[in-house]
């Protein structure tokens, strides 16, 4: 069971429900992922489109938690007011916070995070932050009151998997008991499996599944290497050898005369 | 009076934050307002006077990621 600020979950995947090819592509890998939770952002509404109040229609119906973003915001001020405005929308203390340093790399600007969580925490919310596999910004970010952490593996939605998978054992081995959720820049299932295999609790995506040829066919994929993954952390994985180990018995191997061992 | 409502120009007369999103249509609407980059909850939007130059948000549910 995933357990993220006193809720339990069945399932450790996370969804973004953003660039769906449509509306029902999206509820049908909502669906195939068994996703309990999905990512929702917030944006200005036009009085004519309407755009938000139809998706918000399509949310309602589906059988999730909501966990609102602050992407794009810039500042800490900026991804507090949007907090506040999520908040009171979304009917939930919890927010993806996203502070972002670089349109290029949309890396976290971590000097911000730590300074909204601090805030957003002393406020009330439930803060989930997007943040870097930096171990001293981890900390501060748990000094500041979260008690989920979650690292990206790689820039939104680069695709390129665990591009410091060193980084990230390092992290996992200093917060043992702070469950740990790898968002952003995983592209394929064998990234999430390889994430749940060093002991993480759980992964957010949202491009891979969404850009898929077949978005229903990728979340079950990744749904199945996400559980894939964890089960192999759970049973224990055995340790890398530089030489070879024979599996077969070396006992009674026909033809074996001892003086010819080398 | 002119306000810049989600980043446009924009004319109007309401005199409180809520009476521009019921001008608006969004009286029934799942949105949340900010006003001058402060969040301004739907509880206090009819004690909000609007001034000039007022920037207002109007924002409501999106996909994300």
């Amino acid at each position: 069971m995933l357990t993220l600020y006193g809720k339990r979950f069945q399932s450790r995947l996370l969804l973004g429900t953003a660039q769906y090819p449509s509306p029902s592509s999206l509820r049908q890998a909502v669906e195939a992922s068994g996703a309990e939770i999905v990512t929702v952002s917030l944006r200005r509404e036009s009085s004519r489109a309407r755009t938000g109040q139809g998706f918000w229609g399509l949310i309602e119906e589906m059988d999730v938690r909501v966990l609102p973003n602050t992407a794009g915001c810039r500042t800490a001020r900026e991804a507090v007011a949007t907090a506040k405005m999520a908040r009171e929308m979304f009917g939930t203390d919890w927010v993806k916070l996203e502070v972002i340093a670089n349109d290029d790399t949309l890396q976290p600007d971590l000097y911000g995070l730590v300074e909204a969580a601090g805030e957003l925490v002393a406020d009330g919310f439930e803060v989930l932050p997007y943040t870097t596999e930096d171990l001293s910004a981890a900390e501060r970010l748990v000094a500041a009151g979260c008690t989920v952490l979650m690292p990206w593996a790689a820039p939104i939605g680069s695709a390129r998997g665990l591009i410091n998978k060193d980084a990230l054992k390092t992290l996992r081995a200093y917060f043992p008991d702070i469950p740990l959720i790898v968002d952003a820049g995983l592209g394929a299932p064998s990234h999430a499996a390889e994430v749940m295999e060093l002991g993480y609790d759980g992964v957010l995506l949202n491009t891979a599944i969404a850009k898929a040829g077949d978005p229903v066919k990728m979340a079950e994929a990744f749904a199945k290497a996400v559980a894939a993954g964890r089960l192999a952390f759970e049973a224990g994985l055995m340790e890398p050898r530089d030489m070879a180990a024979p599996s077969t018995p070396v006992a009674g191997t026909p033809f074996f005369k001892i003086d010819q061992a080398s | 009076m002119k306000i810049v409502l989600n980043g446009e120009a924009y004319a109007t007369d309401a005199a409180t934050l809520d009476e521009l999103c019921a001008r608006l249509g969004f009286a029934e609407a799942k949105i949340a307002t900010a006003v001058n980059g402060n969040f301004v909850e739907a509880a206090k939007r009819p004690a909000t006077p609007l001034a000039e130059a007022d920037e207002i948000e109007i924002v409501a549910p999106r996909q994300g990621g």
